[in-house]
Order: C-alpha cells, then sequence, then structure tokens
C-alpha cells in the first residue's frame, strides 16, 4: 500500500470517527454486554449431535456407541441425527435411546446379557447426571471399559447470540423509523411530541379499519395495504396539522405537538373504546412479525427508510433547505426558502412515519390499542440526540441517529439479559443519555475536563447515596 | 501606586495559537494612563484575539502581560473583572427584561442582610449616570431604552466596578451622529478620571476626532503606533491594509440606462406614508438617512419580507406581484442584509452551502442535487471575488467581517440578479474589503445593473452613488441628484427636521 493510500485511509476513518463518533460508544456497549452475558454454553441438538460425533471420531474408527438421551426435543434432534452421522461414519449403534433411567437400565441388562461390549456411551448433559450412567462401568461389565462422551460446553456471550441481535434491530425498527422524522423535525429546531401518541392512534385505526371494513381474518392484502394507508395517512394528517399550527398560527413547536400529543392519544381511547382491538389476519403479521431471508421484515423497511432519509437530507434541496431552516431561519427566509411549506412537509413526515411505526407495532402484536407507544416519543427524542443532532437545530446526521436508535436498543436489551429489572433500568437509561450527550460536548471541547470530572463525581457521590439509603430503607430488595 | 508607570497595561511578545492559525505574532502592546489608545486594523488582523485576552476569554499562548506594572494573569472574565478592565462589545452584554439598576449590577447586587438593598443600588445608579451626563431612570427595563442609552448603561455598569482600562468595541457602529457626540464626551471625562481606553473603529473620521494615540495590527503582527498627530487618514489605510491605495472611493460614472425599478406609493402595513421612486440600469442609488428613518424596512417590503399596504413595485415597466423572498428573487431582485450573522448567512454551515442555498434550483435536477456542478460554481466565484477560505466546507461563521459580506455577495452573483439591494455593505468591514465590494459595486453597474445601496456613512454614500434619496421618519425627505457637488452637510440638512 502505498504512503498515500495510507493516508487517505487513516483521514477517511477519521472522518468516520468524527461524524459518527457515537459508533465507539455502540461498540463499546456491545462489549460490555457481551462479557457481562457470558456463560457456559452447552451444544444443544444438531450441533451437540455433530461435537459428539467428531470426538467419537476421535477415539478411532468403528467403535460401539451406545446413544442414550431424554425424551425433550432437543435430546431427541441431538440422539437421532448422533445416530444417523455415526451409521454414515462407519461406528455401529448398538442402541438409540430416549427415555428414562428404567428404560436406560433395561437396555444396559440386554446388552449385558447379549455381551455386547460398549465401546463409548453418548449422553446428552443430563442424562451425564444419572447415577446409573456414571455407575454403569463397575454395574455392567459390557461397559467396563466405555468412554461416557458428553457434548462439551463452550462459553459463549448470550448476548451476541443471532436471536438476541435479531430482536434488538426488530425491537429497534419502531423506534428508529419513528427517529428519521424526529430528526428532521429537530435539524429544523423544532420537536415534536406527538410520535407516541400517533403509534397508538395508528395501530388502533388500522386494527379498526381491518376489523370493520375487512372483516378481519378474511381481508385480502388490498384490503389491508388500503387500511393501513388510511391509519398513516390519518397520522400524516396530524402532523400537517402540527405543522400548520407552528408556522402559520406560530405557536411554538413544543406546545402544538404537546397539544397534539393529547388530542392522538385521546383519540385513540376513543377509536379503540379502551380495549385491544385484536387482529387474527395471518398476512398482517407479515409486516411486523415476517422475515426474508431470515431478515425481520420491519428492519428491512427501516434499512430502506434511512437510505431514503439519507438520500433526502444530503443530496436534494429539501434536505438543504432543511438543515438552512434549523441553522438560520431568517437568514433561508431571506434566500428565498420557502420555510413554511418546508416544515409543513416536514411534520406531516414525521406524522406519516409514525403512522407507519403504529401500523407495524399493530401487525407485530396483532392487535391496535391506546396504550401502545407510551414514552416513545422520549424514547425517540433520546435516540436522534444520542445520534449527535443538536436540539438547537442546524446540525444532526440521519445515521448517526441510527446509531443513536441502536445504543437504545442495546441497552435495553443488555439490561433485559442481565437481569437489571425495569426500573433501575429507567435509571441507567438516564444516565446514559447524559453520558452520550456530556460526551459529544467533551469531544467537541464545549466543556472543559474539568467540568467533566466534577460530573461524573457529582453523578457517583449522588448515586452511591440513593444506592446506600434504599439499601437501609429496604433490606430485603438487594439479596 | 498607578503614577509611578506611565502605562497601565503592557503587553509583551504575545502569541496566539488557534488550531491552523497563529492569530497573534508576537505582539508588544501598550496603554498609558489616561489615553485614548485607537486599536485598528482589517477584520482577522487579531484585534479581537487581543482584546479576548484581556477579557479572560482567551489566554496568551507565549508572552507575558502587566497590569499596573504587575505580572498578572487574566484567566478568566471573572479575573478581568477584578483587575479592573472592563470591555463594552459590540453585541451588548445586558439583560433586556431587568432594569437599567439591575442590571449594573448584576451578579454584585448592594445586600442588606438577604434582601437586595434597591435604595442604595438606585442611589449609586443615579450617581453613576450624573457622572455620565445622562438622565436615564435606572428603574427603566433595558428593552425600553435607546441602544445608545444601552451602551451607557454597559459604561456605567463597567465604572462600577472601577475600572481602570475601558475596551471599546466599534462603540459608535449603532449610534446617531448626536449619539456619537455625546460618547466622546463621556470618552473625555473617563480620559480625565485617568482611565485608559481602548478604542476600536473602522470609521477613520472619530478616531481623529477622540484618539491620542494610533495601533496598527495587521496579519497578527504589530504593524506601527504613532500619536495621532503624525498621521493623516492614508497613512493609517496604508498601514492597515499594506499597501498604497489611489483612492478610497474608486467610483466610475457609468452610462445610465432604462429604469428596471419603479415604486410607487409601497406602504406598510400600517403605515401612512408611502414613498416612491425608481433606479435605473448602471445607476447606484444612495439611500440614507439617520437609523429608524426607515430605509431598511422600505427594502424588506421591496423584497417581500414584509407585509405592505398598498403600492406598486414595476420591474422593466411592468408590475411585478412580490409577496414574498422567493417573489422577489425569481423576479431578479437580491437583498443583501443589514446584519450579515443574522440575516444574511447561516454561520454553523459551510460556505459552499451558504453559497447554493438562493442557487439550488441551479445546482439541481428535479430536486436533486448536483453537488459537483456547485462546487465548482462557488469555486469560481470564491476565486474570482477573492474569498479568503481554506477549503469549501469552512463554516461561514469562522469567517472574518469582510469575507462573510463576500460570501453573501457571490450568493447574489451567482443569481444573477437584475436588481441588487445592498443594506450596509461596508458596515464593520476594514478598508480593504471596501475597497473591493466598491470595485464589485462598479463591475455591477457596469453590467447593466441596477444597484440600491443603503448607507449610514456618508462620505461613502457621496462617494459612491449616482443619484442621493435621503429619508426621515419613513419619507423620502429628499433626493440629491449631483453627488459631486453635494456635501455631508447638504444631506445631514435633509435627514434631520
Amino acid at each position: 500500500m502505498t504512503q498515500e493510500a495510507y493516508n487517505g485511509l487513516v483521514k477517511g476513518l477519521k472522518g468516520l470517527l468524527n461524524d459518527y463518533g457515537m459508533i465507539l460508544v455502540l461498540i463499546f456497549m456491545i462489549g460490555l454486554f457481551s462479557l457481562l452475558t457470558i456463560n457456559e454454553e452447552e451444544a444443544v441438538g444438531t450441533a451437540a449431535a455433530e461435537v459428539m460425533a467428531e470426538k467419537i471420531d476421535k477415539q478411532g474408527p468403528g467403535k460401539n456407541v451406545l446413544i442414550i438421551a431424554s425424551t425433550s426435543a432437543d435430546d431427541m434432534e441431538m440422539a437421532v441425527n448422533l445416530e444417523r452421522i455415526l451409521d454414515d461414519k462407519g461406528h455401529r449403534v448398538l442402541e438409540r435411546l430416549n427415555g428414562d433411567p428404567p428404560s436406560a437400565g433395561q437396555i444396559l441388562r440386554d446388552l449385558q446379557k447379549r455381551n455386547e461390549t460398549v465401546d463409548i456411551l453418548a449422553v446428552t448433559r443430563n442424562v451425564a447426571g444419572w447415577s446409573l450412567i456414571n455407575n454403569a462401568g463397575t454395574k455392567f461389565s459390557v461397559c467396563a471399559n466405555a468412554e461416557i462422551l458428553q457434548p462439551s460446553s463452550r462459553k459463549f456471550p448470550r448476548f451476541l447470540k443471532t436471536d438476541n441481535l435479531r430482536n434488538i434491530a426488530d425491537r429497534i425498527s419502531v423506534i428508529a423509523i419513528l427517529a428519521i422524522g424526529m430528526t428532521m423535525v429537530i435539524i429544523t429546531a423544532g420537536i415534536d411530541l406527538s410520535v407516541g401518541s400517533l403509534i397508538a392512534l395508528s395501530a388502533v385505526s388500522s386494527a379498526l379499519f381491518i376489523r370493520e371494513f375487512g372483516g378481519d381474518a378474511g381481508a385480502g392484502p388490498g384490503m389491508l395495504i388500503g387500511c393501513s394507508l388510511l391509519a398513516i395517512l390519518i397520522c400524516g394528517l396530524m402532523g400537517f396539522f402540527s405543522g400548520a399550527l407552528s408556522t402559520t398560527f406560530k405557536i411554538t413547536p413544543f406546545i402544538a405537538t404537546l397539544a397534539m400529543m393529547m388530542i392522538a392519544r385521546g383519540l385513540a381511547y376513543k377509536f379503540s373504546n379502551v380495549t385491544t382491538i385484536p387482529i387474527s389476519n395471518e398476512s398482517f403479521a407479515w409486516l411486523g412479525k415476517g422475515r426474508m431471508a431470515g431478515i425481520p421484515v420491519s428492519v428491512m423497511v427501516m434499512s430502506l427508510l434511512y437510505l431514503a432519509a439519507y438520500f433526502v437530507m444530503h443530496r436534494t434541496t429539501l434536505g438543504r433547505h432543511i438543515y438552512a431552516i434549523g441553522g438560520n431561519t431568517e437568514a433561508a427566509h431571506l434566500s428565498g426558502v420557502p420555510v413554511n411549506k418546508v416544515l409543513l412537509l416536514v411534520y406531516t413526515i414525521c406524522g406519516l412515519l409514525a403512522g407507519l411505526g403504529g401500523v407495524i407495532t399493530a401487525s407485530n402484536l396483532a392487535g391496535g390499542a391506546a396504550t401502545y407507544g407510551d414514552y416513545y416519543e422520549l424514547y425517540t427524542i433520546a435516540a436522534v440526540v444520542v445520534g449527535g443532532t443538536s436540539l438547537m437545530g442546524g446540525e444532526g446526521k440521519i445515521m448517526g441517529t441510527l446509531i443513536g436508535a441502536f445504543i437504545i436498543a442495546v441497552i435495553q436489551s443488555g439490561m433485559n439479559q442481565i437481569g437489571i429489572e425495569s426500573n433501575t433500568q429507567k435509571v441507567v437509561f438516564g444516565l446514559v443519555i447524559i453520558g452520550a450527550i456530556v460526551t459529544d460536548k467533551y469531544k467537541r471541547r464545549e466543556i472543559s475536563t474539568k467540568q467533566m470530572s466534577l460530573l461524573l463525581v457529582g453523578i457517583t457521590v449522588v448515586g452511591s447515596t440513593i444506592y446506600f439509603f434504599l439499601r437501609i430503607i429496604y433490606p430485603e430488595n438487594f439479596n | 501606586m498607578i503614577t509611578r508607570h506611565h502605562n497601565v497595561l503592557s503587553m509583551r511578545g504575545i502569541h496566539k495559537y488557534f488550531p491552523g492559525v497563529h492569530a497573534l505574532k508576537g505582539v508588544d502592546f501598550d496603554l498609558r494612563q489616561g489615553e485614548v489608545l485607537a486599536l485598528i486594523g482589517e477584520n482577522g488582523a487579531g484585534k479581537s484575539t487581543l482584546i479576548k485576552m484581556l477579557g479572560g476569554a482567551h489566554q496568551p499562548s507565549e508572552g507575558t502581560i502587566e497590569l499596573f506594572g504587575e505580572d498578572s494573569r487574566i484567566a478568566n472574565p471573572h479575573d478581568a473583572q477584578q483587575l479592573g478592565i472592563g470591555i463594552i462589545y459590540q453585541e451588548f452584554n445586558l439583560v433586556p427584561y431587568l432594569s437599567a439598576r439591575e442590571n449594573i449590577f448584576l451578579g454584585r447586587e448592594i445586600t442588606r442582610g438577604i434582601f437586595i438593598d434597591k435604595a442604595e443600588e438606585r442611589h449609586r445608579a443615579n450617581e453613576l449616570f450624573k457622572k455620565l451626563g445622562v438622565s436615564i431612570d435606572p428603574e427603566t427595563p433595558c428593552n425600553e431604552l435607546s441602544i445608545a442609552e444601552q451602551q451607557i448603561v454597559e459604561i456605567a455598569k463597567a465604572l462600577s466596578q472601577d475600572v481602570k482600562i475601558l475596551v471599546m468595541d466599534e462603540p459608535s457602529a449603532t449610534l446617531t451622529p448626536q449619539e456619537v457626540k455625546s460618547l466622546f464626551r463621556i470618552i473625555e471625562d473617563l480620559k480625565k478620571q485617568g482611565i485608559g481606553i481602548i478604542y476600536i473603529s473602522h470609521r477613520l473620521d472619530e478616531i481623529f476626532e477622540i484618539c491620542d494615540r494610533v495601533y496598527v495590527l495587521r496579519d497578527g503582527s504589530h504593524i506601527g503606533s504613532k500619536e495621532i498627530d503624525d498621521i493623516n487618514r492614508r497613512e493609517m489605510i496604508e498601514m492597515m491594509v499594506g499597501r498604497t491605495l489611489e483612492n478610497e472611493f474608486p467610483k466610475v460614472f457609468q452610462e445610465i440606462g432604462e429604469e428596471r425599478l419603479k415604486v410607487e406609493d409601497l406602504r406598510r402595513k400600517g403605515g401612512e406614508k408611502g414613498v416612491s421612486f425608481s433606479v435605473r440600469a448602471g445607476e447606484i442609488l444612495g439611500i440614507t438617512g439617520l437609523i429608524g428613518a426607515g430605509r431598511t424596512e422600505l427594502v424588506r417590503l421591496i423584497f417581500g419580507v414584509d407585509d405592505r399596504d398598498g403600492g406598486l413595485i414595476m420591474k422593466d415597466r411592468e408590475v411585478v406581484n412580490i409577496q414574498s423572498p422567493q417573489d422577489a428573487i425569481q423576479n431578479g431582485i437580491g437583498l443583501l442584509t443589514e446584519d450579515r450573522k443574522a440575516q444574511g448567512l447561516v454561520l454553523m454551515h459551510s460556505v459552499k452551502d451558504n453559497f447554493g442555498l438562493p442557487n439550488l434550483d441551479q445546482f439541481s435536477r428535479h430536486a436533486v442535487l448536483q453537488l459537483q456542478k456547485e462546487k465548482s460554481s462557488f469555486l469560481a466565484q470564491a476565486n474570482n471575488i477573492r474569498l479568503k477560505i481554506s477549503s469549501s466546507d469552512q463554516l461561514a461563521g469562522n469567517l472574518s467581517g469582510g469575507n462573510q459580506q463576500k460570501l453573501v455577495l457571490i450568493k447574489w452573483l451567482q443569481r444573477n440578479c437584475d436588481i441588487l439591494i445592498f443594506d450596509e455593505p461596508t458596515r464593520g468591514i476594514d478598508v480593504g474589503a471596501k475597497y473591493e465590494i466598491y470595485l464589485l459595486m462598479n463591475d455591477l453597474a457596469a453590467k447593466g445593473k441596477a444597484i440600491i445601496m443603503i448607507s449610514s456613512e456618508l462620505p461613502e454614500v457621496i462617494g459612491m452613488s449616482d443619484r442621493i434619496l435621503v429619508m426621515r421618519s419613513g419619507e423620502i425627505s429628499g433626493e440629491i441628484i449631483n453627488t459631486q457637488t453635494t456635501s455631508q452637510e447638504a444631506i445631514m440638512e435633509l435627514a434631520v427636521h
């Protein structure tokens, strides 16, 4: 590699870290939770069978193997597969049992009678605990030289398992989709508090429409799409109204969207009649629960929307206008930017995306209820801010928001995995938001090392005081 | 004590490095007791950096500061206050809804027990105002005071802290001529009390009137200091720009062509008086008057920023309907606002993005940006106007005043506007950049553009205009056709009652 290319690479990496420094925080969080969730993990099912077969192979060719496993699904899978693999490899499987200790004893006695020597006793982990197996060597002479083999365990972070990672992406997709609109709004120096309530309104409306217009389970794809689009459109109108309030009527976005937040939540309760409206339509579940090539559909939708949003923000006149309005509304106006039109559009987009988030939630949870999306506006704002967008407007990056959303999901999931209860989670969550912002400000030298360390000391002191106070008054909670 | 030291302040070998910039290059700076020292230089010469060191906002990277003969360290604004240094910035540090008295004693309230001793504070505030020879009610909220009165409150605030050194950054920029006169009277008074004053201004006439000595900075270095009697205007300019200037106002009289813009009976919403005038191709029309005479308001009406109540706007003899800045821009009108920072530029965005903002229609197809095209147009324009930038990604906020004005200018040059309105085009800009902007105006006029130039600086209005309109309380109070024979006095006569 030439020096020039190397320099270019270093510069590129530096730029990336400058633009998306939060990616380091994300990596750190993933690392931290991985370390904290490392545990002994035994292979099960087919994987266990493969491991066992390898072990048996190492003992030499043409062994006589007795497979004993319990009746659990995993053990079944392991035993059947192991038998097949061993047959293929030229070993001799004397017997395969999926049963309890008495039936295992029966088999051993049979073998004893037939005087069939057992070279290897292949068992699963729980079977290895049976006293019958441990004592087989002394009780049955055919087993005198038998090697007892079980699938070995390995250390692996529970956090990094495919299921969990997919879960994180799945869970975050709705908040991440909301955060696209929120990023745009915040870059214009506005805010939208109504998105959480719009989730509920959209979920309830779509469920209601599918039940009322489509007859729930009987609704065809066209009807489902129609009902979903209608629900999304309603939210778009709510967003448009927020925008109109803050432009034409000059109500600050905070107040305008606070009002819309209450109105939308109230309407959701009215439309749902304070119950959950169930949807049993199977096709509808595809959006929220379905997978394509192993990837959740909602995650795919999210990814596409992020690509589109990135393009809009950085490659179109609309994006440039959004940034300019947030950076200096007056200058933008005097440069011929149609400020009010752009703001109306941005709030409408925010509403539409919240509507889509609501439909995905309804699909995922197979129903609509007015309680959905509680606090989502706050999680969404947190994702945007952690992602490096300033509430003062004018700066921020859409991909930063995606990272912010992932940081939040990773923390949530990580804390669940290491068994932190939900109230403590809220406290930690708040601290993480403070931490993320302060770190960012420190990096930009808006605050000094001294201030930073004072803050850390302050949080530690207050934190430990509260901890010990709680320990004293509720000792029973600290076992 | 102080009397033994002639210098109240001496800075030696001051260097200041910012990332990528060597802002001050080993500067020596002395201030004598009871003198008014003019600190002059082009924007970006290092004046602000030097002042911010005195105010405790920056620390020198190298060098020493001696105050009243003692080595001192000014680590923060509080230290500066303690050491008797007062700084009055261009943007005042007053809380709008607090009264003059509350602002003067903000953070240093006089208390009796846990209560603020209002009577004592009022008494002292009155004394301060008396000393300054003004009558301001200490209980007036600052947002109800005029700019000049607010400035006096700032001065009173500094005096209440027993300042020995007072720095004034462009104090006259927003004052009327009368107000400037009373400011000078106050400065004379402070001088007599032995306070050393550092006076920063781009208005050279004032410097000859009020200052004792001139200190010139250029590109972070000290170019020279002269007693005011040993220097003339021309020498001062040449020291600042580092080259000889032939003429302060390089006016070229163009062939005046067809009428390009005409307004008839233009009226603000709720306003009573209509304004009518026209401007022709190749013409520079100067509009002047006192602050508050309605000059900026007039052009905001033409540009569609404010709502109007009747009146016609005609472009090339055809009536055009202008309801918003977009409409104005569509009709080939460009407005270079008075306040570049608040209205002209998005300071936190790059110079290129600022340039592109009114021109995105040229740099996009179906709303998709053509970034390469934008960048190359920007670089061409920037190069043409000799905009000093490190890259097209540099933030507009990091440019000096003159360069910011050039940036605003190329925004509109790229639009190729037929009518350009310059509102105070050279305010806060150093002589070198001023000269370049005048040359550009000539160029534009030569291309047949019509130019409206609003300015409070009478020499500039007289020196650059083909024709002058004088405004007074929202009306045009007079027109001067022959700018070569007119005088500042003639204009002032029209501007005041």
